[in-house]
C-alpha cells in the first residue's frame, strides 16, 4: 500500500469520525427542540420556553462545533481526494453543491435568528425559526446521504470520454433506492442520539434533585422519542438498509457478517471474533439459518459468502467491519429494550422515582454516539475496497501529488486542534447542564 | 454556458469577500479599535448574528464550484494543499474564538480568545489575498493538470513558484488593507460613540495607503501576468472596471469625510467588487494560468467544467436557491439592524 494513500485514508476517517460526533446530535436535537417549543406554545408554559433556551444554547456549542469540523470535510475531496474528485465531481458536485446552497444558508441564517432573536421574532417567530434550523440540518444531511449512496450504489451517470463520470439523470441520482434507506436508517440514528442526550440530562436532574420540573420534561420527551425511533431502527429501516446490501453488495454482507463460506441455511453469529487467515469464525456463538432467514426471508435460503469472491474484491479490513457492525446491531438492541422498560415506567408513572432506570439513562448517553459511528464505519469500510463501488477504487482516488509527509503534517495538526476543540466542547457543555436550564444566564448565549 | 457559471462562481466568491471581509476586517481591528470591554463586545455583537451565515458563501462557493470545474477544484485544492489546511485551523480558532470567548468570564481566558480571534482574523485576510496572488501570477501545472507548491521557494515569481513570493505577499498585505478599511467602516456603521469615530478614523488612515496600494498592486501585476491587459485591449467593457475602483476608492473618502459610514461601506464594498471583477475579467477564460507552457497547460473553464447535462440541471435549482439564499440574508441582517447595543441575550 502506498504510505500516502494510508494517511490520506486515516486522515478522512480521523476528521469524518470526529466531524460526525456534532450533526449527528444538532439532526437529533432539532426536531426535539421544535417538539419542546410546540408544546409551549400549546401550554403557554415558560417552563417550557426556558427548556428550548437551554437546548438552543446546548444546540448552538455543538453546531459551532459542526460547522467547524465541517468545513475541512467539503476541502478533503480536493485537497486529499483530487483524483476522485475530478472523476466523480460531474455527479456528486451536484448534491455537494446543493447542500451549500439550500442547507446552510437556511441553517446558519435561521439559527442567528433563533438564538439571538427570540425577543425581535415574538413566540410564532421563534417556532419558525427553530423549524427553518431542524429543515436546515436534515436536509443537509439528505445531501450528504444521496453522494454517500451513490458512492455505495452509483446511479444516474454515464462515462466521459476522459474516464470521468458525468451526471445523466438527475432524478436517477437523488431517487436512488439505497440513499432513500440509508437515510431513514442514518436520521433516525441521529435521533437516538438526541434523544438519548435529552433523557440522561433529565434524568441526571432529577438523581441530583435540581431543575426537576424540567427533568422531568426531558426524561419524557427522550424516552418517547428515544422508543420510537430506536424500533423504527431496526425495523424497517435497519431491515430496509440490510436488503439493500445483499442486493448490492453481495461481498459485503458475507464480510460483515464473517460468512467465509457460502452456504444454504447460513447461520447468524452474535459473538466470535473473525480468523480471517484461516477463514473460520473462533468461539462462534451462532442461531442457525437465521442469516438465510433475515436476508431472504427463508431459512434454507443460499446466502453468498466471501469464496465467491475473489479476494481482490473483498473489504480489507474484515475484522473491523465485523466488529462495526455487531458493536452498532449490539447496541441498537440494547437501546431498544432501554427505552421499551423506561416507556413502560413512564406509563406506570413511575420512571421519575426509579432511580436504577435513572442512572441507565444517565450511563447511557456516550452509546449512541459509539453505535451511530460504528454504523457509518459498516457502511465505509464495507464499500471498501471500492471508493465508488464497482467504479473507482480507493487506492486510485488519493491526492498523487500530495507527499505522505504533507498528509502526515495537517493529520497531526488535526489531530491537535481537534484534542483542544474536544476539551473545550466538553468543558462548556458541562457547565451548561450544572447551570442548569432555569434562571440567571451570564452574558453568554 | 461554462462562461455562465464561471460568473456564478464568481460572484459567489465575490459575495463571500464582500460578506466575511467585513467580519474578517472587524476582528484585525479588534483589539485595536475596542478599548474597553464594552467596545469589544458591540464589535462581536455586531457581526455575532451574521458572521456564520457570511462563511457560508465560501463553502458554498466551494461547493459549487466543484461542482461546474471539477478538474479546477482537484487540481487547485490538492495543489494549495498546505495553505489550505492553514487556512482552515484559521477559520476553526477564529470560530471558535468569537463564540466561545462569550462563554468565559474569567478575564484571563477572555483575552485569550480576544486574541486568537484578531491574530486568526489577520492572518486569513493575508491568506486569502495571497491565494488570490497565487492564482493571478500562475502555477507550476502539469501536463495532467495538477501541481503541488510549497509554502516557499525563493520568494520570486517564475517558473518554480512557491504559495508566498514578492507578489503575493504583497496581493496578502493588500488584502489586508482593504478588508481593514472594509471592517472599519461595518463598525462605524453598527456603533455609535467613541467607537464610531475611533473605527472612523482608522478607515481615514487606511485610504491612503489604500489607494497607494492599488496603483502598485496593478502595476506588479502586468509585471508579473502581462496576459492580463490582452482582455481589456479587446473589450472595451473591461475599462468599466478601473472606473469602478477608483471611483469607489473616492466615494469612499468623500463619505467618510462627510460622516456618511452607510455610503462609505457601500463604497468599500464596490471597491472589491471591482478588484476581484477585474482579476476575473483579467484571465478570463483561463481561471489557473500555467507558469510553464501557458498556452497548453493552463486550466480555462472549457477544460476543467462538469458535463453540460449537469450544468443545464444545475441552473435550474441554483437559481431558486440563491433567491432564497438572498431572502434569508434580506431577512437577517433586517432583524438586526440598526446599531448594536448590549442588554438582552447574545455576545
Amino acid at each position: 500500500m502506498d504510505s500516502a494513500l494510508l494517511v490520506d485514508r486515516i486522515h478522512f476517517a480521523f476528521t469524518i469520525t470526529f466531524h460526525y460526533l456534532f450533526p449527528q446530535l444538532t439532526m437529533g436535537l432539532a426536531p426535539l427542540i421544535v417538539v419542546l417549543k410546540t408544546l409551549g406554545l400549546r401550554r403557554n408554559d415558560e417552563v417550557y420556553n426556558q427548556a428550548v433556551r437551554f437546548w438552543g444554547r446546548i444546540f448552538g456549542i455543538n453546531f459551532v462545533m459542526g460547522v467547524v469540523t465541517g468545513i475541512p470535510m467539503e476541502f478533503q475531496f480536493g485537497t486529499n481526494w483530487s483524483h476522485f474528485s475530478r472523476f466523480a465531481g460531474g455527479v456528486i458536485g451536484q448534491t455537494l453543491a446543493m447542500e451549500g446552497m439550500f442547507a446552510f444558508f437556511l441553517e446558519s441564517a435561521f439559527l442567528g435568528l433563533f438564538l439571538y432573536g427570540e425577543k425581535r421574532l415574538g413566540p410564532r417567530g421563534h417556532w419558525w425559526s427553530a423549524v427553518a434550523v431542524f429543515l436546515g440540518s436534515w436536509l443537509s444531511g439528505f445531501f450528504i446521504i444521496v453522494t454517500d449512496a451513490w458512492m455505495q450504489h452509483p446511479v444516474g451517470f454515464v462515462r466521459a470520454a476522459d474516464g470521468s463520470v458525468q451526471l445523466a439523470s438527475f432524478w436517477a441520482l437523488v431517487l436512488n433506492p439505497w440513499a432513500w434507506w440509508q437515510y431513514a436508517h442514518n436520521m433516525s440514528g441521529a435521533v437516538i442520539t438526541g434523544a438519548i442526550v435529552m433523557a440522561s440530562v433529565g434524568a441526571f436532574y432529577l438523581l441530583w434533585g435540581k431543575f426537576e420540573a424540567q427533568g422531568r420534561i426531558f426524561v419524557r420527551v427522550g424516552v418517547v422519542a428515544g422508543l420510537i425511533f430506536s424500533v423504527f431502527q431496526l425495523f424497517p429501516t435497519g431491515d430496509g438498509q440490510g436488503r439493500m446490501i445483499a442486493a448490492h453488495q453481495p461481498a459485503t454482507l458475507a464480510a460483515i457478517e464473517a460468512l467465509f463460506v457460502s452456504q444454504t441455511g447460513a447461520p447468524l453469529v452474535i459473538l466470535g471474533q473473525p480468523n480471517v487467515a484461516e477463514r473460520k469464525i473462533d468461539n462462534p456463538i451462532e442461531v442457525p439459518n437465521a442469516l438465510s432467514f433475515l436476508t431472504y426471508r427463508a431459512w434454507k435460503a443460499d446466502v453468498q459468502g466471501l469464496d465467491a469472491v475473489p479476494p481482490d474484491m473483498w473489504p480489507e479490513n474484515i475484522a473491523l467491519l465485523y466488529y462495526s457492525y455487531h458493536i452498532m446491531v449490539g447496541l441498537g438492541t440494547v437501546f431498544i429494550a432501554i427505552m421499551v422498560v423506561a416507556a413502560f415506567l413512564l406509563w406506570r408513572g413511575k420512571l421519575f422515582s426509579a432511580r436504577w432506570m435513572l442512572w441507565i439513562l444517565l450511563l447511557a448517553l456516550p452509546f449512541p454516539y459509539i453505535a451511530n459511528t460504528a454504523g457509518w464505519m459498516t457502511a465505509e469500510l464495507g464499500r471498501q475496497p471500492w471508493l465508488v463501488y464497482g467504479l473507482m477504487r480507493t487506492a486510485e482516488g488519493y491526492s498523487k501529488m500530495v507527499s505522505a509527509g504533507n498528509v502526515m503534517f495537517t493529520l497531526l495538526g488535526f489531530l491537535g486542534m481537534y484534542t483542544v476543540l474536544g476539551i473545550l466542547f466538553l468543558f462548556l457543555v458541562q457547565r451548561e447542564i450544572d447551570r442548569g436550564p432555569v434562571g440567571e444566564v451570564s452574558s453568554g448565549h | 454556458m461554462e462562461t455562465l457559471w464561471l460568473m456564478i462562481v464568481a460572484g459567489m466568491l465575490v459575495a463571500y469577500v464582500v460578506l466575511d471581509g467585513f467580519d474578517l476586517g472587524a476582528g484585525a481591528i479588534y483589539l485595536g479599535a475596542g478599548k474597553t470591554s464594552e467596545e469589544r463586545r458591540k464589535i462581536l455583537r455586531a457581526i455575532g448574528p451574521v458572521w456564520d451565515g457570511n462563511e457560508v458563501w465560501l463553502v458554498a462557493a466551494g461547493g459549487t464550484l466543484y461542482f461546474a470545474f471539477p478538474l479546477l477544484y482537484a487540481s487547485s485544492f490538492s495543489g494549495f494543499y498546505l495553505p489550505l489546511m492553514m487556512v482552515l485551523w484559521l477559520l476553526m480558532l477564529r470560530g471558535i474564538g468569537i463564540e466561545l470567548r462569550a462563554h468565559m468570564e474569567n478575564p484571563v481566558w477572555v483575552g485569550f480568545f480576544d486574541l486568537i480571534f484578531c491574530a486568526s482574523s489577520v492572518l486569513l485576510a493575508i491568506f486569502f489575498g495571497a491565494a488570490l496572488g497565487n492564482v493571478v501570477r500562475g502555477v507550476p501545472l502539469g501536463a495532467d493538470g495538477y501541481f503541488f507548491e510549497p509554502l516557499w521557494t525563493n520568494f520570486r515569481v517564475g517558473a518554480n513558484p512557491g504559495i508566498l513570493d514578492w507578489y503575493t505577499v504583497l496581493t496578502g498585505v493588500i488584502a489586508l488593507v482593504t478588508l481593514t478599511a472594509h471592517g472599519s467602516l461595518y463598525i462605524a456603521v453598527k456603533t455609535d460613540g467613541a467607537l464610531n469615530q475611533r473605527t472612523r478614523g482608522i478607515a481615514t488612515w487606511a485610504w491612503p495607503v489604500q489607494v497607494v496600494l492599488t496603483v502598485v498592486g496593478v502595476v506588479a501585476t502586468c509585471y508579473v501576468q502581462p496576459t492580463v491587459l490582452d482582455n481589456f485591449e479587446h473589450h472595451a467593457v473591461g475599462l468599466l472596471i478601473p472606473v469602478v475602483v477608483f471611483g469607489s476608492l473616492g466615494v469612499m473618502i468623500y463619505a467618510i469625510r462627510k460622516g456618511s459610514d452607510k455610503l462609505a461601506f457601500v463604497a468599500s464594498s464596490f471597491y472589491i467588487v471591482g478588484m476581484l471583477g477585474g482579476a476575473a475579467f483579467a484571465l478570463y477564460p483561463v481561471v489557473l494560468p500555467a507558469s510553464t507552457d501557458p498556452a497548453h497547460r493552463s486550466l480555462t473553464i472549457y477544460n476543467t467544467a462538469a458535463g453540460r447535462h449537469g450544468l443545464t440541471v444545475g441552473l435550474t435549482w441554483w437559481i431558486p436557491a440563491v433567491i432564497l439564499a438572498l431572502g434569508y440574508f434580506v431577512l437577517l441582517f433586517r432583524m438586526f439592524r440598526g446599531k448594536v447595543r448590549l442588554e438582552g441575550e447574545g455576545y
